[in-house]
């Protein structure tokens, strides 16, 4: 494995946290959205901000690591995508700005009016951001970025693959977002929000494993890279995946067994991981490789070097802070005021 | 004709002006979302040493409701800061694919500091209530440490555009080799990074400080607010005097690395020894209006020495003048001006300390302090209006122009002007939320607040399993 490739796999892992976390935060609003009126949907909205809040921030900050991994170790091909596609990632700059805003000012506002009107900027955009940033995938997938960044800057991601895959992100996000969600119900004894969550999930499932499919017959038209890669070399992915996803749709018909949260990652992380095998060695499929695009060794090297020193450093505190959250020692009461039905 | 050829270039990227402005009203923003994330938990963990290690209960509140508002201002840091990143490349792609294997390492490693301090900043503002006093406050250091390193790493990625090196370019032009040590060590870090480091912790000192000094002059006079605004505003204070310092020598090594950047921001109109050191005047077509004339102290102030040669505009060719002279020097004129108000400001503090142990009793010393916290940030934003405005028509210096470096997206008004509302809402949120906050503290209508002990287990809910801090 060449040194291009370890900085790929650490780039890749980091897509792939930021597709189970950031996917849940994102999801999480969508089901926020989805929630009902003020009263009817007040406890799942307070199961949802008391699950995100102590973690939101951690989460979303893979996005900054995906980020700056591709600037320093792919310059190029990063000034390319942003060139290319200016308007779809400064939609989804726009989308976290709102959602962050509305999600933190959210739990401060005392009054249901003013809750309910952040509540829907929060959860809008929990939706739009997603939405974006699958277009930009699809753009790039279906070799809609020149290496030269002179993309056409609509149809690069006005598209079907774009649009596609932008509502498959969608979906996906609700569906590992409702999979946590079943079990931080169910860790707070309620019951009933644990069962809703379940039908969200299974919903949200299908809506996914539809979307998926439909996805795979589009890029067999508009991306034949990618999908000579799917059917190929991350055959094996694809099929693990989908394993995966059949699995926890039955465990979440037979009430939702342990083990059905890591099967659902499991099933969002092969879909990653499928992708970026398929692409392989593409970073921009037919025009650039990894090979040529990647930055001199030397950078490659610091690149790994901090990857290791984040390993030593963030993991365990990273772990500190979900073992926390996980045995409840985090948390205080001003997370909890929404729905508290003052006037 | 120099200024003939440069034109073309400019007409051929009308986009520009707007990525400019887009980029610098967002820094702008973020700068002072970003100095009080450096500053704020060291400020914080102070009141609450203070409150643990003396019993102090007023410094224990006081540490309760400042991470509450840290805990706001760094969610809305985290936004702005992400979308600095996107901006890096949606604007100017040109400067990120041609020097981001170089530009990025520091952004790595800014990386790193960002996920700490993220990690540990929601464990500190979430522990509050069932954690134990000393684990909770070691929680809150790596923050501290984090907000320090990570200020280290983006300052450097700023004073390696002021100062580029640590790499080679082949016959291409594309960099064939990287040292990691020559870019986050350029030539201008050593001054940059602990001038901006200081002015995060001025900033934060001076406008907490500065809310407890508005307090006062309403009449609540009481110890909770003396005991809010003497910390922040000792912090600040010890601060100023090193700030000059470091000030001073990155006037001088400026004068050195980017003589443009000082002949604009001093009005150095023509090369040679016994410069005039201008304070205040407006720069027209050469000459010096309106301003008042020290003889020889430019001079001086460079070299110790009247006879120190100071390069000039003259020298600098016309493509490679920066921009807006008067605006380079009013800017650098206010923040050396602020600068000294504060010191003589923190001076007046010491001076009543030392000679009886409390705050100065004059109501003139508490108009000025609650004023000083605008004047830090306006400080701030004058420093970099010279350090970014003066580095112009270079995005890196000397090597690559601002106008090559841009987007050939078109649209950029169009961002620039969504950008200006959603940021306007989102500066106008945040400061209306800070005030409910504020205002239910006084009233003591936050119905979940500190009223039940911290440190303890939940009041209002059944007894959770028998979990404890680790």
């Amino acid at each position: 494995m060449s040194e291009a490739d370890a900085v790929a796999v650490v780039l890749w892992l980091g897509v792939t946290l930021y597709a189970i976390f950031g996917g849940a935060d994102f999801g999480a609003g969508l089901w926020d959205l989805t929630a009902g009126g003020p009263e009817r949907g007040a406890s799942a909205r307070r199961l949802i901000d008391q699950a995100i809040t102590p973690v939101w921030e951690a989460n979303h900050v893979w996005l900054i690591f995906i980020l700056v991994v591709t600037w320093t170790a792919l310059p190029e091909p990063f000034a390319a995508i942003m060139s290319t596609l200016f308007i779809p990632l400064s939609l989804a700059a726009f989308g976290i700005v709102l959602r962050g805003s509305g999600f933190a000012f959210r739990k401060l506002m005392h009054r249901v009016s003013q809750q309910r009107a952040l509540g829907a900027i929060f959860a809008i955009s929990s939706v739009m951001t997603p939405f974006f940033m699958g277009t930009v995938v699809g753009a790039i997938a279906s070799g809609r970025v020149p290496a030269d960044g002179n993309g056409d800057r609509l149809t690069s991601w006005l598209n079907l693959t774009s649009i596609t895959i932008g509502l498959l992100f969608v979906a996906a996000c609700a569906y590992v977002s409702a999979i946590f969600l079943v079990v931080e119900a169910r860790k707070r004894g309620d019951l009933e929000l644990a069962a809703a969550f379940r039908r969200r999930a299974v919903g949200a499932a299908v809506v996914t494993g539809a979307l998926a499919a439909a996805g795979l017959v589009v890029l067999d038209q508009d991306a034949p890279v990618l999908y000579d890669g799917l059917v190929s070399d991350a055959l094996p992915l694809v099929i693990l995946s989908v394993v995966c996803g059949a699995a926890v749709t039955v465990l979440l018909l037979r009430g939702a067994p342990p083990g059905t949260r890591p099967l659902g990652i499991l099933a969002v992380a092969t879909v990653v991981w499928g992708w970026g095998v398929a692409q392989y060695p593409y970073v921009l499929p037919d025009t650039l490789e990894l090979g040529d695009a990647a930055a001199p060794s030397s950078t490659l090297t610091a690149v790994l070097v901090v990857f290791g020193a984040a390993l030593l450093i963030v993991v365990p505190a990273l772990g500190l802070l979900y073992t926390l959250a996980q045995r409840e020692l985090l948390g205080e009461a001003e997370g909890s005021q929404l729905g508290s039905d003052q006037p | 004709m120099r200024a003939v050829e440069a034109i073309p270039t400019l007409a051929a990227s009308s986009e520009l002006l707007p990525a400019r402005s887009q980029m610098a009203f967002t820094l702008g923003f973020h700068i002072i979302l970003a100095s009080m994330g450096v500053a704020f938990p060291a400020l914080t963990l102070l009141a609450n040493y203070r409150g643990i290690q003396r019993g102090d209960a007023d410094a224990l509140l006081l540490a309760r409701r400042w991470s509450k508002v840290m805990a706001v201002l760094f969610a809305v840091g985290a936004v702005t800061g992400t979308v600095l990143s996107f901006e890096l490349g949606l604007l100017w792609p040109g400067m990120m694919g041609r020097y981001g294997d170089a530009f990025g390492v520091p952004f790595a490693i800014e990386g790193l500091f960002f996920f700490t301090e993220a990690i540990f900043i929601a464990i500190y503002i979430y522990g509050w209530k069932r954690l134990r006093p000393w684990p909770h406050f070691f929680t809150g250091l790596p923050i501290v440490v984090a907000g320090i390193g990570g200020a280290f790493a983006v300052v450097a990625a700023n004073s390696w555009m002021n100062q580029p090196g640590g790499y080679e370019v082949g016959a291409d032009g594309k960099i064939t080799s990287v040292d990691t040590w020559g870019v986050l060590f350029n030539d201008a870090w050593s001054y940059e990074v602990p001038h901006m480091i200081l002015a995060a912790y001025m900033v934060a000192g001076f406008l907490v400080a500065s809310v407890y000094a508005a307090g006062m002059l309403r009449g609540r006079t009481d110890r909770y607010h003396r005991v809010g605004f003497a910390i922040p505003f000792a912090v600040a204070a010890l601060a100023t005097p090193v700030q000059l310092f470091v000030g001073d020598t990155a006037a001088r090594a400026i004068a050195d690395d980017q003589p443009a950047k000082f002949a604009a921001m001093e009005y150095v109109t023509k090369t040679g020894p016994n410069q005039t050191e201008w304070v205040g005047g407006i720069y027209d077509d050469g000459k010096v209006k309106l301003g008042i004339g020290i003889p020889d102290l430019d001079s001086f102030l460079v070299g110790f020495s009247a006879d120190t040669v100071v390069t000039g505009l003259d020298r600098i060719p016309d493509d490679e003048q920066p921009p807006a002279p008067t605006l380079l020097h009013l800017a650098f004129d206010a923040m050396v001006g602020i600068g000294s108000a504060l010191l003589l400001l923190g001076l007046w503090g010491a001076w009543a300390f030392w000679r009886r142990r409390d705050l100065p009793r004059s109501r003139w010393f508490l108009r000025a302090s609650a004023l000083a916290g605008a004047g830090a940030v306006v400080a701030l934003e004058c420093g970099w209006i010279v350090t970014e405005v003066g580095r112009q028509p270079w995005v890196v210096y000397g090597k690559l122009r601002t106008a090559d470096a841009v987007t050939g997206a078109s649209g950029l008004w169009t961002t620039f002007s969504i950008v200006l509302v959603l940021y306007a809402l989102l500066g106008v949120a945040t400061i209306l939320i800070l005030r409910t906050m504020a205002r239910r503290w006084r009233e003591g209508t936050d119905e979940v607040d500190e009223d039940d002990v911290p440190y303890g287990p939940p009041s209002d809910e059944p007894a959770p399993e028998p979990a404890r801090a680790p």
